[in-house]
């Protein structure tokens, strides 16, 4: 029996073995989650421009779980020794495999170029590691923006709010006016989402204490009391069915005006955009009340690994592509969010998309550029989705505001350890 | 000594008689090599990672001893998946058992269209749990399943708004469950029902016994094999629940839904915990050993007496 196991496994072993893949001169493999038909096309603008150059695109699409997929598939790819040459990649997920030393160098193209003085500094925590550029950002979503109907908006006295109060007010007069003054969609990252704003407005100092810097007493003290307060607050505008209900229909019920508004990033616009509305006619968008002047950011990067020299030129190709500023200002426009260089001109954008230029580039002059805790670019993935544990489990009414407050700390430390 | 000596010129004169010695070991020796490295070897991979620090990668260079354990335990989402496992698997296989023995014995009593009736219930075993799930979140959907229905049809006051209520949620997957799986265990209940001896039957019709006093007391009794097979079957699909609560929750409201194996997949490959998560995979394995061994235990010890 132990000679067949010995043969068996000396052919399992030979099948293992790495068998080198037939490679076209200039290639590169993309691994992405960028499925969906606005997606895609924004991207598809990436693959001409590089196959123009005589590089072939290998797609490596695995959508689904905000990204969660792809980076399962990635892990077998890098444990396998065969990493691809992009993959699109947020925050954390960056530094964390940026650790591992699997990823490549991009600075022979980033100092010919100068990203160093056009990319802002909170981007550039992530898209550089140890003083080299390991990621070419692709565009920075902000998370602070809330969406209102404008006719909604008209029938609750017209004025866009710009305090947590005038909030609380409009809120009241769209329930007043019976519609679902919020349309929110009950899942983790959607809580966390506007959990981020509220932290956000109650100061940038507390949102950095807190969010940034995990401070222990920040994270359980009496201002995150009182954010979840503001949390409990919004919950009582959501309709009775919010629980797992996606992003897009919660986006989809503010267009209808079945709701009267719904917080969450700038890929809600696009939302409104393919559904035929108009910024300012049909539909307005501010920063979350308080939030005026802050950013809290989300960046699509494509992070690039090592990869054998033959292969190196075309990567190199394309976080050049990645950075020109046309495709910085094409891609941007059609996917909703706003360009990665703060020097690409704001002409082809609506009046959201000039509104998030304008707000980014005063946010990163005035230091109040911070990443998302929503969207993983203020603590690592562990971290991340222990405050979302909290956050939803609040929301859905598991916990009240002082225990909640009390969680959070211990959730935090605990997912540090 | 004596067997090597007549054993060993026979191989030689007789290379068929070798061969047909050796068959049964080549053929299974693959299946074999395969289920030792993929399964027992990666069980010991998994109780390694548990012990190491593993967070995005699996990590050999740090070992953490049962730290992993002791964070696992003292998670409240840990907490949460035991607590649903509980109420889940009970609630799932009594439930399975009681509505797929009383279907079988329904079959049983050699009505017309039983070759119609028996796929019915058996279809939904052929679905996969995700389309079960997808389509009992649906069903289930205040907005647009059953309450709005009934809403719509007149029924005003009709409420059933579960699988939003953070208490009630894990029930909406029981139902969903043994939707599933009911149909599944009656066929195993009817071929059970089909084994038992006539004889026994008539007799005891003989000595005046009642229909009722007869599955009762005889064949229900006869049965206890196919009992303790369900209960097998049933409890390892609860304990590995996983396709079902991630296509009908996905762990919500909040966490009220989490399952060990949801919790396994979440920390290893979304929170890059895979040390954690690790552990919680042995204890999930542990929990199934719990069940499979005394099993079979009975089963193999019972055969060699």
């Amino acid at each position: 029996m132990r000679k067949f196991l010995m043969s068996t496994a000396a052919v399992a072993a030979l099948f293992a073995a790495p068998m080198p893949m037939a490679q076209a001169e200039e290639s590169v493999e993309v691994l992405h989650w960028w499925t969906s038909g606005g997606e895609a096309a924004a991207l598809d603008v990436l693959k001409k421009n590089l196959e123009g150059q005589g590089v072939t695109w290998k797609d490596m699409p695995v959508a689904g779980g905000g990204g969660e997929a792809a980076m399962t598939a990635l892990r077998a790819r890098v444990t396998a020794g065969d990493p691809p040459t992009a993959v699109q990649a947020l925050g954390f997920d960056i530094t964390d495999w940026a650790n591992q030393g699997v990823v490549g160098d991009l600075g022979e193209v980033a100092d010919k170029e100068g990203w160093d003085k056009v990319v802002p500094a909170a981007l550039q925590n992530f898209a550089k590691h140890d003083g080299k550029w390991i990621a070419a950002p692709v565009n920075v979503h902000s998370t602070n923006w809330v969406w209102i109907s404008k006719k909604a908006l008209d029938a609750a006295g017209g004025k866009a709010p710009e305090t947590w109060d005038e909030l609380v007010a409009v809120l009241d007069k769209m329930q007043a006016n019976g519609i679902t003054p919020l349309g929110h969609g009950g899942q983790a990252w959607q809580d966390a989402t506007i959990f981020d704003a509220v932290v956000l407005s109650l100061g940038t100092d507390f949102y950095k204490s807190s969010m940034i810097d995990l401070d222990p007493a920040a994270l359980g003290g009496d201002k995150m009391v009182e954010a979840f307060d503001r949390m409990a607050k919004l919950k009582t505008y959501v309709d009775k069915d919010f629980s797992g209900r996606d992003w897009n229909l919660a986006s989809a019920m503010v267009i209808e005006g079945k709701a009267g508004m719904q917080m969450m990033g700038d890929w809600a616009k696009g939302e409104f955009l393919k559904a035929g509305q108009k910024p300012g006619t049909d539909f307005v968008c501010i920063r979350f009340p308080g939030t005026q002047g802050a950013v809290t950011f989300n960046s699509d990067m494509f992070m690039m690994f090592k990869v054998g020299d033959d292969k190196k030129k075309a990567q190199l190709q394309m976080a050049a592509d990645i950075e020109d500023p046309a495709f910085q200002s094409s891609f941007n426009v059609v996917k909703g969010s706003v360009p990665a260089r703060t020097d690409v001109p704001d002409t082809a954008f609506d009046d959201c998309g000039k509104k998030g230029i304008k707000d980014l580039a005063e946010a990163s002059s005035g230091g109040k550029l911070f990443g998302s805790m929503a969207h993983g670019y203020a603590a690592p993935a562990a971290v991340k989705n222990a405050l979302y544990d909290v956050v939803t489990r609040h929301f859905n009414g598991e916990l009240d505001s002082k225990a909640a407050a009390q969680a959070l700390a211990e959730a935090v430390a605990a997912a540090k350890g | 000594m004596a067997d090597l000596t007549t054993t060993a010129p026979r191989a030689v004169t007789n290379p068929r008689a070798t061969l047909q010695d050796l068959l049964p070991k080549i053929v299974l020796a693959p299946s074999f090599a395969l289920i030792l490295i993929f399964v027992y070897g990666f069980i010991v991979f998994t109780a390694f990672l548990s012990f190491s620090g593993s967070k995005l990668l699996p990590d050999f260079s740090t070992w953490v001893g049962l730290n992993n354990y002791v964070r696992l335990f003292n998670h409240p989402n840990w907490i949460t998946a035991l607590k649903n496992l509980a109420i889940f698997s009970v609630l799932y296989i009594v439930i399975c058992s009681f509505i797929g023995l009383a279907l079988a014995i329904f079959l049983d009593q050699k009505i017309r269209g039983e070759g119609v009736l028996r796929p019915i219930y058996l279809y939904p075993m052929a679905l996969s749990f995700i389309v079960t799930g997808v389509a009992w979140k649906w069903f289930l959907d205040p907005g647009i399943g059953l309450e709005h229905v009934m809403q719509s049809w007149g029924w005003e006051s009709f409420s059933f708004r579960w699988i939003k209520e953070g208490q009630m949620a894990i029930y909406t997957i029981v139902i969903a469950a043994v939707w599933q799986s009911s149909g599944f265990v009656m066929a195993m209940f009817l071929a059970g029902l089909r084994g038992v001896d006539n004889e026994i039957i008539k007799a005891a019709q003989i000595d005046g016994a009642s229909t009722l006093t007869i599955y009762r007391r005889i064949i229900i009794p006869l049965m206890r094999p196919v009992f303790l097979s369900a209960f097998v079957v049933l409890a390892h699909l609860a304990i590995k629940s996983y396709d079902l609560v991630v296509a009908m929750t996905d762990g919500g409201p909040g966490t009220a839904t989490w399952t060990p194996a949801l919790f396994m997949q979440k920390f290893t490959f979304g929170r890059n915990e895979m040390g954690m998560g690790a552990a919680s995979a042995i204890i999930m394995m542990m929990m199934i050993f719990a069940i499979i061994v005394p099993y079979l235990y009975s089963e193999l010890g019972g055969k060699k007496k």
